[in-house]
């Protein structure tokens, strides 16, 4: 059984809520079907991107993060986020705050202008994390109602899981993290080459150099292509939309998942409300 | 023969990037760089330009925008390098002087307007309510307080020079 007593801030962020609100939506619905509370995280801004906010002004990329952090510590509860981008910014952003007492100071005079104050106990969590941890594969089959038969290229994407140093949540080189939570449903992770290398869309090169982006785009989409995978599964929506759009005009077009689409689809749901007719890519079942 | 330059990475330290000076340009950086195998840009090279004061080097052109913050590098060095608060660093000075592309500068002005790094359109709201979600998030957009919040912080950290 999935454990009940489970509750998280739920972290929109950017690309979900605004581009593939499916992603949104399947997040709500799958984690709600597994017994885990997502509360409304409201007031929340961007993150902030961590590769191109990050870049511009660290200062305002902390002091923003930590507004963020700060709502969900008075909500008592830890962030769940849905994005890689997200999870990398502030998880980041409490690695520095939670562990530096001085740069914590810094920040709540920044803070202090607002009405608000950080005190570095808020805890980030991916929802991968969550899912494979927390929930655990064992309960997440429990809720399978469709088997699928896909064979699938899992994406983790950069931010998940590096850096390792201060993540330490599966092997960056050689991970399995996200294969086991799709070999959940049923489905078979194909084997293939560079699987852990980016998608092209971090740190503002999708914005600044759409080029560059589409080439690291046409070399996974290559591999994925000579694996013989059916679909595209992912955990972070940017890296979502640099395959989804990104693919449009390459002569490739692999069908692209969000994991919680995949899970919603195993869990018998019904396509439509896990929105993925608004791929770009178009997905067939 | 060149000798290192204590005041660029002295500016770059102040930008969470000290560690630069640890860099004993073996190359494992480059190699693992899936950026320096599409483009001109070399991830030793700039970590070396920092080194050695180089700063219009590195932070004048497209090469140090190249990055896209993948952490390949970072999880290979031999000397713990975190290449990516260097490049980080090395932006945030970019920016200060002056040096921004129009495409970030975009990015940069979702971020002023919106709270978020894209903006909120028609379509998306239909998408969004098509899905029995409400049309706009619980987010700053939602709440004109909390995005006067947002904007204070972007005032008072000087982000407001960079947009607009
Ligand atoms: S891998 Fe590390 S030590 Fe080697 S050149 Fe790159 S940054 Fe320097
Ligand atoms: S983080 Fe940047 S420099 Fe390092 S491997 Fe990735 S793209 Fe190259």
């Amino acid at each position: 059984m999935a454990k009940s007593n489970k509750k998280y801030a739920f972290f929109l962020g950017c690309i979900a809520p605004l581009r593939y609100p499916g992603i949104e939506k399947s997040t709500r619905v799958v984690f709600e079907a597994l017994g885990v509370e997502l509360v409304e995280f409201e007031d929340a801004s961007c993150c902030p991107a961590p590769g191109v906010i990050r870049a511009f002004n660290k200062k305002t990329w902390l002091a923003a993060a930590a507004r963020n952090l700060a709502i969900a510590e008075k909500m008592g509860l830890e962030i769940l986020t849905i994005c890689n981008g997200c999870y990398g910014s502030l998880y980041d952003a409490a690695h520095e705050l939670n562990n530096d007492k001085k740069l914590l100071a810094e920040v709540n005079e920044i803070l202090a202008e607002i009405g608000m104050e950080y005190k570095g106990t808020t805890n980030v969590k991916h929802f991968a994390e969550v899912l494979y941890k927390e929930v655990g594969i064992e309960a997440i089959k429990a809720k399978i109602t469709k088997p699928l038969d896909y064979k699938i290229a899992t994406f983790y994407g950069c931010h998940f899981l590096k850096p390792s140093k201060i993540k330490d949540l599966d092997d960056p080189e050689n991970p399995h993290m996200l294969d086991d939570l799709v070999e959940a449903t049923g489905a078979k992770s194909v084997p293939r080459k560079q699987k852990t290398m980016c998608c092209g869309a971090g740190g503002g090169v999708r914005a600044g150099f759409p080029e560059t982006a589409t080439k690291f785009t046409l070399t996974n989409l290559e591999n994925m292509k000579v694996s013989g995978a059916e679909f595209i599964v992912d955990v972070c929506p940017f890296c979502h939309l640099q395959f989804d759009a990104g693919q449009k005009g390459t002569g490739y077009a692999i069908p692209v998942l969000h994991l919680s689409q995949l899970y919603g689809l195993a869990m018998g749901m019904d396509a439509k409300a896990l929105g993925v007719a608004n791929h770009v890519t178009p997905v067939k079942l | 023969m060149a000798s290192p330059n204590t005041e660029f990475m002295d500016e770059i330290a102040a930008y969470g990037g000290g560690e630069v000076k640890m860099c004993f340009q073996c190359g494992t950086c480059t190699a693992s760089c899936p950026s320096g195998k599409l483009t001109s840009y070399r991830t030793r090279k700039l970590m070396r330009q920092a080194q050695l004061g180089l700063k219009e080097e590195a932070i004048g052109g497209e090469d140090l925008w190249q990055c896209t913050t993948c952490y390949a590098c970072q999880e290979r060095c031999p000397r713990g390098v975190p290449v990516v608060d260097i490049v980080i660093a090395l932006r945030n000075i970019a920016v200060a002087e002056g040096h921004m592309f129009e495409a970030h500068k975009k990015t940069a002005d979702a971020l002023s307007k919106y709270g978020h790094a894209v903006s909120i359109n028609d379509k998306v709201k239909k998408d969004r309510k098509d899905l029995g979600l409400p049309e706009i998030p619980p987010t700053v957009l939602a709440n004109p307080k909390a995005k006067q919040d947002l904007d204070k912080i972007l005032t008072i950290t000087g982000f407001d020079k960079i947009t607009g």
